[in-house]
């Protein structure tokens, strides 16, 4: 922005072009919604895999037998929690207040936390029963789409903290507001896949 | 033809409504009552499908998986309008159309591969047990 007002400043001779239009004012929030996009197709195809694969048994526990549904209740309910108190920071961020976002960032932070935390539980129950990726084609395909995203929530609460350590020292200054933006579509967005994960794999895999 | 202290002026104008959009600011419609609308959508959304699993609602597991998954699609809706706050304004559209392009590739990944899978196994030469059962069952 500050290159194109001096551009403008030193230029003399008349411009016969729009200068300002064609100008991505936003880039870095819609490159991260196409990043994010892209992870929609990894997910995409692991919910494919899935799809295909998740009625495999060869012999081994079936969904009925392995999910714990009062715990993907819980689980669910971290989340989603965790994706609004999120929102509650962006709105103390638009405020410009740094006390209030940085709570509600830990807020959001320890809900993350501890969906993920009950996330291993349940993987190590499971694997500590003999119902590990190893059991059946099921079971592998299991692992890898929720295990995938639970990577995709751990980095993301990694991010977070990092980013709060920069709010604490630097402030809420324009880079980190960029920086939370992205970190906001991108924790959102996680939950929208989870909305998918309980559905899609857990519920109606009891079903069945 | 402006002059060139105009021009500076209407820039520094142009930069503070970039910067408000990109660094600085909220989607104007991401409010405290936007947030919370969606988290109660949410939740109506959530506790229905679990509800109908848990309390064995309808004995049908077909006609509950299809319901399931509708009330699915619908709480994608919300996270998307609520939480990510997308609309068609938002970065001139391109996100929109990115998402809109994504949702129909997507469409095709999942719904190819679940429908070559499942008619697969009708079209497999006679060999296994699996292919003696569907046999039998036409």
């Amino acid at each position: 922005m500050s290159t194109t007002t001096q551009d403008n400043v030193n230029t003399d001779a008349p411009q016969f072009y729009c200068a300002e239009e064609p100008h991505p004012e936003n880039g870095t929030l819609l490159g991260f919604w196409i990043y994010l996009m892209s992870d929609c197709f990894i997910f995409a195809s692991l919910f494919a895999c899935y799809a295909v694969l998740g009625t495999r048994y060869a012999a081994g526990p079936s969904p009925r037998q392995v999910f714990d549904l009062p715990m993907l209740a819980v689980n669910t309910a971290l989340l989603l929690l965790s994706s609004v108190t999120f929102g509650f920071a962006m709105l103390e961020m638009a405020k410009n207040r740094r006390g209030p976002t940085l709570a509600w960032l830990t807020v959001a932070g320890a809900f993350a936390a501890g969906f993920v935390g009950l996330e291993i539980r349940e993987f190590a129950h499971l694997v500590a029963a003999g119902a590990g990726p190893d059991r059946s084609a099921f079971l592998s395909s299991f692992f890898t789409l929720v295990g995938t995203h639970g990577l995709h929530v751990t980095v993301g609460v990694v991010w977070l903290v990092t980013l709060m350590v920069q709010i604490g020292r630097h402030g809420l200054n324009e880079t980190n507001r960029r920086r939370l933006n992205c970190l906001s579509l991108f924790w959102h967005f996680l939950d929208l896949i989870w909305v998918g994960v309980f559905s899609f794999v857990y519920l109606v895999g009891v079903l069945r | 033809m402006t002059a060139p202290g105009d021009e500076i002026h209407a820039h520094g104008g142009d930069a503070r409504v970039a910067h408000g959009h990109d660094g600085g600011g909220q989607p104007a419609h991401a409010t405290l009552k936007g947030y919370l609308t969606g988290f109660v959508l949410a939740v109506i959304l959530t506790v229905i499908p679990f509800w109908l699993v848990m309390g064995h609602v309808i004995g049908d597991a077909g006609v509950a998986s299809a319901v399931i998954l509708g009330l699915a699609a619908v709480q994608i809706v919300v996270h998307v309008v609520y939480f990510l706050h997308m609309d068609t304004t938002s970065e001139h559209g391109w996100n929109m159309l990115a998402l809109i392009f994504t949702a129909v590739l997507v469409t095709i990944v999942l719904g190819a591969s679940i429908w070559v899978m499942y008619t697969e196994n009708a079209n497999m030469m006679p060999m296994a047990s699996q292919s003696l059962h569907h046999a039998m069952g036409r």
